[in-house]
């Protein structure tokens, strides 16, 4: 694991990331909507290393799911897909079949309403071995003894007799740990987990998370973490991606990004979280409502309607991507505002 | 969407016209269908150009010919007229049967969903009990009973259909009756009937129409087959039904126009009123979303 | 729940016996005159002089082992009657039944797995062929098959098992017709469902093969609606039946049924009545016992409802 003191850590966007496990360049996704080509995602680029834990952050709308399904080839397929995506040197649009196939074997998802996301008319047992019996062609025993060992890795001890009971005979919080260990089971080398705590309580979300962030290092897999919580991708994560209408607006080390964010919008996302050693006298919301990618203008800042430092300059053109201290600000006032933009978080 | 008037609010017959455009070109064409029959069963004897009931066997199953449109039936009838002629029963015996079994099903249907609990059981259990009983076996028995005609099947069809409309009518009335106006209206002290009568009923209409016409459909396939099977119009007198069962012999000639045109008949009407209701059950399923 | 269906059913069936004009043995003769010893028989026979409730008890034994009465008409064990023609009409249905489930379903699965929305024409081909009821759809297919193409026999029941599949066959799709529409509408719309749930994704998205992702939790899944709505329609064929026996002059329960009505043979309409409506029951009866297979979250007794 990375030491994010270093701060240099991180790979500027488009150059030849070549020990990137997965290199996402220029991801923009069109959806149909009312007989119009709307753009979901705009212009996403990102990189994973391989063992490297990622946060990508944004509220509803910001894309973050839809980069997720573009990087699993689970977009809807009405959607058209542009910019490159490659895992260990593979352009993944081009997989078909077999490779394809392995591709998925390769990169696992975690999703967030475990509930909804499996069969409730299978058992948990069909469910954790599916995917070893069908693709890895592995007999039905030695499938089974696995999941039973993968259930008592992430906390389930009577893995036997829970894999002969019916989703709906478990609690979300466990059905959320079998998500995780039937992702696990396959031995991929990226994880892509889809707030996988949103759908839980808290007590359960702390558990699960402990699980997931001990298995990711035990297994030393590279993970892509999306959340809404910037605190919680912060914790566990090397660099966060902060996503706003679509668009990547920062990319930071962790630990960073609170004590010297580059963008306003993350700022103004770390300064909405009430702090409990504190007392504040009012909220800080950021005013107006978040945009997805579609609402957003085609020729200025998306954030600047709502951006407390916003002049002329950002609502000219839309800003491109700038290099500062390690790391990607999306900010056409970065440079200038440098060091400024913590200022609302401090007390 | 409470029944309790607004201000500027259209009347009834204005409402209908207006959710009767939005079903959209096929449900229009029903209505308009449906128009056609109803003026048939109105004045169809009337506007039919020959005698439908006076046999003259030696013209039996001749074509089309002269003013003839459809040629005779197996006794040397105008098939036209014999059409005409029966248009009356074939409408009206499912009217009869929605005018009785709609109001008992929602009556039914809003006590159950009114009182809840032990009502509701019990009325439920009955009517799962009810639904053993298939339409035509009632119908079969009531003639064995009291003998073939018209009356007993659509007794017995109103019978066996009541506990259906009451099913899917529960439901929404449930929904209706969990309404947060249902609760303030108890509190000003409005009786139950009241209540029921002047706004739970009313805003489920939409949803008592859809039902209505469906059934409509229904039960002039079911009196049609009761006829057909001898137990419900009798020959001689004109039915759609009776003219299908009359005329079958024709068709190992090859005379299939008479039991052929009835056949057409009923199909059309069904169509038109199931396309209708559809239509209009769907209006009623997104309004209460 | 069935049970008790089925006890109240057997009770208006014997009830109908005195809801008729005129006294019971009137009843039973079909306003026929008897001689007073005939009228002797039948009163010892059916216990008319025992209260209301003991001749249903004795009614319902004697059914409960086999013995239904005697028709007046003919003369014989009602029981008797009934074994020769059940299997036609239990053949009948079975084969508008697997119809139903080969063409029906078959065609809901397929048109559900492609995907776009059901367009206009296909609504409305739905509507028309639900509207022709059994008997339309059998004089249509009688002149179209029969007279005119000579594919298939007209009438009765044929000899031997090909013969029977022969003669069988329009019938069995005038039976089936009119449900084909709705049943693979409903299949279609349940495998759509069905297709748009997340955990279907998940299984995509762990590489699944296309073919199994069908399989297991598409049609795996859809298959709890669609096994009601094929059980309900297969139940309804049950009373249909008889229309379309009379239409193709087969030899079964629900044409002697229609038969014994226009005759007024009670006891053999009773016999007969008892009969399908227990089919019609135990047909429910599968149809719940499948779903509590189907479904896990459901238990035997608590049913759909």
């Amino acid at each position: 694991m990375s030491d994010p003191a270093q701060g240099s850590t991180v790979e500027p966007t488009g150059s030849a990331a070549s020990s990137a496990l997965l290199d996402v360049a220029g991801l923009s996704v069109l959806l149909e909507a009312d007989g119009a080509q709307r753009p979901a995602l705009r212009d996403v680029s990102l990189t994973v290393r391989p063992g490297e834990a990622v946060g990508l952050v944004g509220e509803s709308g910001a894309g973050k799911t839809m980069t997720a399904w573009a990087i699993g080839r689970l977009q809807p397929t009405a959607a058209q897909v542009q910019g490159t995506i490659r895992f260990d040197g593979t352009e993944v649009g081009r997989l078909t079949g077999q490779g394809l196939r392995a591709y998925r074997t390769q990169v696992a998802m975690i999703f967030q309403d475990p509930r909804a996301h499996i069969n409730p008319v299978r058992r948990i047992g069909d469910f954790l071995t599916e995917a070893l019996r069908i693709n890895h062609k592995m007999p039905a025993a030695q499938a089974r003894d696995r999941a039973v060992d993968m259930l008592a890795q992430v906390g389930i001890e009577d893995g036997a007799r829970r894999m002969r009971q019916y989703p709906h005979q478990l609690s979300g919080g466990m059905l959320q740990r079998v998500m995780i260990a039937a992702a696990l089971l396959t031995e991929p080398r990226l994880l892509l987990a889809d707030e996988p705590t949103a759908a839980l309580d808290v007590i359960t979300q702390a558990e699960v998370m402990a699980i997931l962030a001990g298995l990711r290092r035990e297994f030393g897999l590279a993970m892509l973490f999306i959340t809404h919580d910037l605190d919680l991708a912060a914790a566990i994560c090397d660099r966060t991606i902060v996503m706003y209408a679509g668009q990547v607006v920062e990319v930071r080390a962790s630990a960073l990004l609170h004590t010297d964010p580059l963008h306003p919008y993350t700022a103004a996302l770390a300064a909405a979280r009430p702090d409990i050693t504190q007392t504040a006298h009012r909220l800080p919301a950021i005013p107006g409502r978040p945009l997805s990618a579609f609402e957003a203008p085609l020729g200025e800042c998306a954030f600047a309607p709502r951006c407390a430092h916003a002049t002329e300059v950002c609502r000219t053109g839309l800003p491109g991507l700038v290099e500062l201290d390690g790391g990607i600000s999306r900010c056409a006032r970065a440079r200038e505002l440098r060091g400024q933009l913590q200022a609302a978080h401090d007390a | 969407m409470s029944a309790v008037p607004q201000a500027g609010e259209a009347s009834i017959p204005a409402r209908s016209l207006a959710r009767l455009r939005a079903t959209g070109p096929a449900g229009i064409a029903s209505a308009v269908v449906l128009a056609v029959a109803v003026c048939a069963a109105v004045f169809g004897p009337l506007l039919a150009p020959y005698d439908p009931n006076l046999p003259n066997l030696p013209l039996a199953w001749v074509g089309p010919v002269g003013g003839h449109l459809l040629g005779y039936d197996f006794e040397g009838r105008d098939v036209a007229s014999r059409l005409l002629a029966g248009a009356p029963t074939a409408m009206l015996g499912p009217l009869a049967v929605v005018m009785i079994s709609v109001p008992v099903g929602t009556l039914l249907a809003v006590t159950a969903a009114w009182r809840r609990g032990a009502s509701d059981a019990v009325i439920s259990s009955g009517l799962n009990i009810l639904f053993a009983f298939p339409g035509i076996l009632l119908a079969v028995l009531a003639a064995a009973v009291f003998g073939a005609g018209l009356i007993a099947a659509v007794l017995a069809l109103s019978v066996a259909y009541a506990p259906y409309v009451a099913r899917v009518l529960r439901g929404a009335a449930l929904k209706e009756r969990a309404q947060p106006y249902v609760a303030a209206l108890e509190v000003q002290g409005a009786p139950a009937a009241s209540i029921c009568a002047r706004h739970l009923v009313p805003n489920i209409a939409p949803l008592i129409a859809a039902q209505a016409t469906i059934l409509f459909g229904y039960a002039m396939v079911d009196l049609a087959a009761i006829s057909f099977l001898g137990l419900g119009v009798q020959p001689p007198a004109a039915n759609w039904g009776v003219m299908i069962a009359e005329n079958q012999t024709g068709l190992l000639e090859g005379y299939a126009l008479p039991a052929l045109s009835a056949g057409v008949c009923i199909v059309a009407v069904v169509i038109a009123v199931n396309i209708l209701g559809e239509r209009l059950f769907d209006q009623a399923q997104a309004a209460r979303r | 729940m069935l049970a008790a269906s089925l006890l109240v059913a057997s009770f208006v069936i014997f009830a109908a016996l005195y809801l008729a004009p005129g006294n019971a043995v009137a009843a039973l003769s079909g306003g026929r005159p008897l001689p007073p010893g005939s009228v002797r028989v039948l009163e010892q026979r059916y216990h008319l002089s025992a209260p209301f409730f003991a001749q249903y008890w004795y009614w319902l034994g004697n059914a409960l082992h086999g013995n239904l009465g005697v028709s007046i008409t003919l003369r014989e064990n009602v029981s008797t009657l009934i074994a020769s023609r059940i299997w036609t009409t239990a053949g009948l249905v079975l084969y508008a039944s697997l119809i139903i489930v080969v063409l029906g379903v078959g065609a809901g699965i397929v048109s559900g797995l492609r995907p776009g929305r059901l367009d206009t024409s296909a609504l409305v081909a739905t509507a028309v062929s639900a509207a022709i009821p059994a008997f339309v759809a059998a004089i249509a297919l009688i002149l179209l098959f029969a007279v005119k193409l000579r594919w298939f026999p007209v009438l009765g029941n044929g000899t031997g098992l090909v013969s029977n599949a022969r003669h069988f066959t329009l019938p069995a799709v005038a039976l089936a017709f009119a449900s084909l529409a709705i049943v693979a509408r409903v299949t279609r719309a349940a495998v759509r469902e069905a297709a748009d749930r997340d955990h279907v994704l998940t299984a995509v998205s762990r590489g699944i093969p296309a073919r199994y992702v069908i399989q297991r939790h598409i049609v795996r899944n859809a298959a709890i609606p669609i096994t009601t709505i094929t059980g309900i329609t297969i139940a309804s064929l049950i009373a249909v039946a008889a229309v379309v026996e009379v239409a193709f002059s087969l030899n079964g329960l629900g044409a002697y049924l229609v038969q014994a009505a226009q005759t007024k043979d009670i006891a053999v309409v009773q016999g007969i009545s008892l009969v399908l409506v227990t089919a019609f029951v135990v047909v429910n009866l599968l149809v719940d016992v499948l779903y509590a297979l189907l479904d896990p979250q459901v238990t035997l007794g608590a049913g759909p409802r």
